[in-house]
């Protein structure tokens, strides 16, 4: 019988991600009302610092599987790994953060395994045994719950953001196994090269305290000198979302997001930004949130302190006209 | 180099959205569509490839009689050839593993050297039926793609990593990639184009004629509740005409948030 819940911690080159403890916050919410145990796995080669770290939090076992093989990500490496320590360990869940990597292998280690996959969810209900899925659809509009139909163990990933690492219940210091895999029949198909970064980053908005991003919303490039009018007044940053940036409006280094900057400002004014998850990412730890949009239901306003429902247009030149009137002061 | 494209079609970025009567899904009336967003740079790419490549760039999707109007957009743009899925037999299929059944059925007897598809759909956003076709059909892949450059026997992506990342990796062909927005610039549809689709083949398919039954693509997860989020937060919504509006934000910006 299936038993547990089984946490992906991911790793590279030793540093451990830590949107994998965010995921462990889900898992132990998860377990302290269903009474599953919790172990964790650790993928790739000189994983013990990592796996060390994660011995602390309040889990059972933390497994190393260690192979030469797993020394660099790769897909087929990946699920050729995961896929023996599932049916070894046989558990309930196998739970993930929703990383770019995880979204890389995990649909096909749950297609392999005949499994389903629940991705990039924000929460869940437990009912007696069984966990119900809260997931978003249509980029953060709508919540749906979802509920499973096929026999564990039942793949879960948790959207980056949707539980705090730091929350993450520490352990009395769990127990460290190595898991021995056999990745002899498995073909690596994928050839990797280094990681690296792009744009070159000319400005930091992480130190900026007051940033003014601009969305699809400006529907111009050259209206954009509009929301740079504005962020001059007010002695703001701009930014952007990543539309912007992929129509080269602005710069690479002006995005926030989940492929771009991640900023915590004291004042974050979104400018015909919708609020997909995606942007929101990189911003919803912003202080003060203000949103300016056409559509009352964008998602943005789910997490602006104040809103203002209307035309940019008019809304952003009042704006710069108001600021230079209180500076004027 | 013969490159299929999975295509969906969704509700209208912008569209107003309702939830349906029965609580499991958008309310779908008066609701206009077109290719999801990462389908349609999916397909720009496939095009793009042909140009500089040749071969044939055929469109599938999976849809009901509406997701034609997008299959003839995609022939209006420059594909080939389509093929479209669509019965009540295939409206069983709503999960991932359902719909990437289906079209593995489907392709298996094409000789694509490469599958496209968008790295998640606007609507669903399983992120999942690239992934799971390409494991079904026994091919490599690779995800979140912003370049593509095709080798001997092989092709060589940039995928997007978090924060900035990126990294290049090659997989050997054929092999499934799942694409991702912004990777170009997306053409319109020509007056050209649009007469020259006329005559395009849109193969329809059945379930039946794939040999698939309900049972085959009935999902393992299913909605059973559609609901907008509660809202966590109280947000101040501040009303008036925009010089107004634009008055009371400041204020309320430098003497209650005290951040300007």
């Amino acid at each position: 019988m299936s038993e547990g819940i089984l946490l992906f911690v991911e790793q590279r080159d030793g540093v451990l991600n830590r949107t994998s403890f965010e995921a462990l916050v889900a898992a132990q919410r998860i377990a302290a009302e269903t009474g599953d145990k919790i172990s964790a796995v650790v993928l790739g080669t000189g994983v013990g610092d990592v796996a060390s770290t994660v011995a602390e939090k309040n889990v059972e076992t933390v497994y190393t599987v260690e192979d030469d093989l797993l020394a660099h990500y790769t897909p087929d490496s990946y699920v050729g790994a995961l896929k023996q320590v599932v049916e070894n360990l046989d558990p309930r869940f196998l739970i993930l953060s929703h990383t770019y990597r995880v979204r890389d292998f995990a649909p096909r280690l749950a297609a392999t395994l005949g499994k389903t996959f629940v991705t990039d969810c924000v929460g869940f209900r437990v009912e007696g045994a069984e966990v119900v899925f809260t997931r978003q659809i249509f980029q953060g509009k709508i919540n749906t719950d979802v509920r499973v139909s096929a026999a564990p163990p039942v793949l879960a990933s948790f959207q980056v953001g949707a539980y705090r690492a730091d929350l993450a219940e520490a352990g009395q210091g769990a127990a460290v196994k190595p898991l021995p895999v056999d990745l002899s029949g498995i073909t690596i198909r994928t050839e990797t090269e280094e990681a690296f970064q792009e744009a070159k980053q000319a400005v930091d908005l992480t130190q900026a305290p007051l940033i003014v991003a601009v969305g699809r919303g400006i529907k111009e490039k050259d209206n954009i000198a509009l929301v740079e009018e504005l962020a001059n007044a007010m002695g703001a940053e701009i930014a952007a979302s990543r539309p912007i940036c992929d129509n080269e409006w602005l710069p690479m280094d002006r995005q926030i997001g989940s492929s771009g900057q991640t900023v915590a400002p004291k004042l974050y004014m979104a400018v015909g930004i919708s609020g997909a998850i995606q942007h929101v990412v990189g911003m919803k730890n912003a202080q003060t949130i203000v949103a300016i949009n056409k559509d009352p239901e964008a998602p943005i306003f789910d997490i602006a302190d104040y809103g203002i429902v209307g035309d940019l247009f008019e809304i952003v030149p009042a704006l710069t006209a108001e600021i230079r009137k209180v500076k004027g002061e | 180099m013969n490159i299929v494209v999975c295509l969906k079609q969704v509700p209208k970025k912008d569209s107003i959205l309702r939830i349906g009567p029965d609580q499991k899904w958008i309310d779908d009336r008066d609701l206009s569509y077109e290719m999801s967003e990462a389908d349609a740079y999916a397909l720009e790419e496939a095009l793009r490839q042909k140009e500089k490549h040749g071969g044939e760039v055929i469109v599938i999707s999976l849809g009901p009689e509406r997701a034609r109007q997008s299959i003839k957009e995609a022939l209006a743009k420059g594909a080939d050839r389509a093929i479209h899925l669509h019965d009540s037999t295939f409206d069983t299929a709503t999960d991932a593993a359902g719909i990437s059944r289906a079209l593995a059925a489907a392709l298996k007897d094409e000789k694509a050297d490469l599958i496209f598809t968008g790295l998640q759909s606007d609507d669903y956003g399983y992120a999942q039926v690239g992934l799971i076709l390409a494991e079904l059909l026994g091919i490599s892949s690779a995800t979140i793609v912003m370049e593509v450059q095709p080798e001997e026997g092989k092709v060589r992506v940039k995928r997007e990593l978090e924060s900035g990342w990126f990294q290049w990796v090659r997989v050997p062909m054929p092999a499934v990639l799942t694409i991702q927005s912004g990777i170009n610039q997306l053409r319109y549809a020509t007056l050209k184009g649009i007469m020259a689709a006329k005559k395009k083949e849109i193969r329809e398919l059945k379930a039946a004629d794939l040999g698939l039954s309900a049972d085959d693509l009935k999902p393992s997860q299913v909605i059973e509740r559609a609901y907008f989020p509660e809202k966590s937060k109280r947000t101040e919504l501040i009303e008036g005409k925009p010089s107004e509006a634009a008055a009371k934000l400041v204020e309320k910006l430098r003497f209650d948030a005290r951040v300007l």
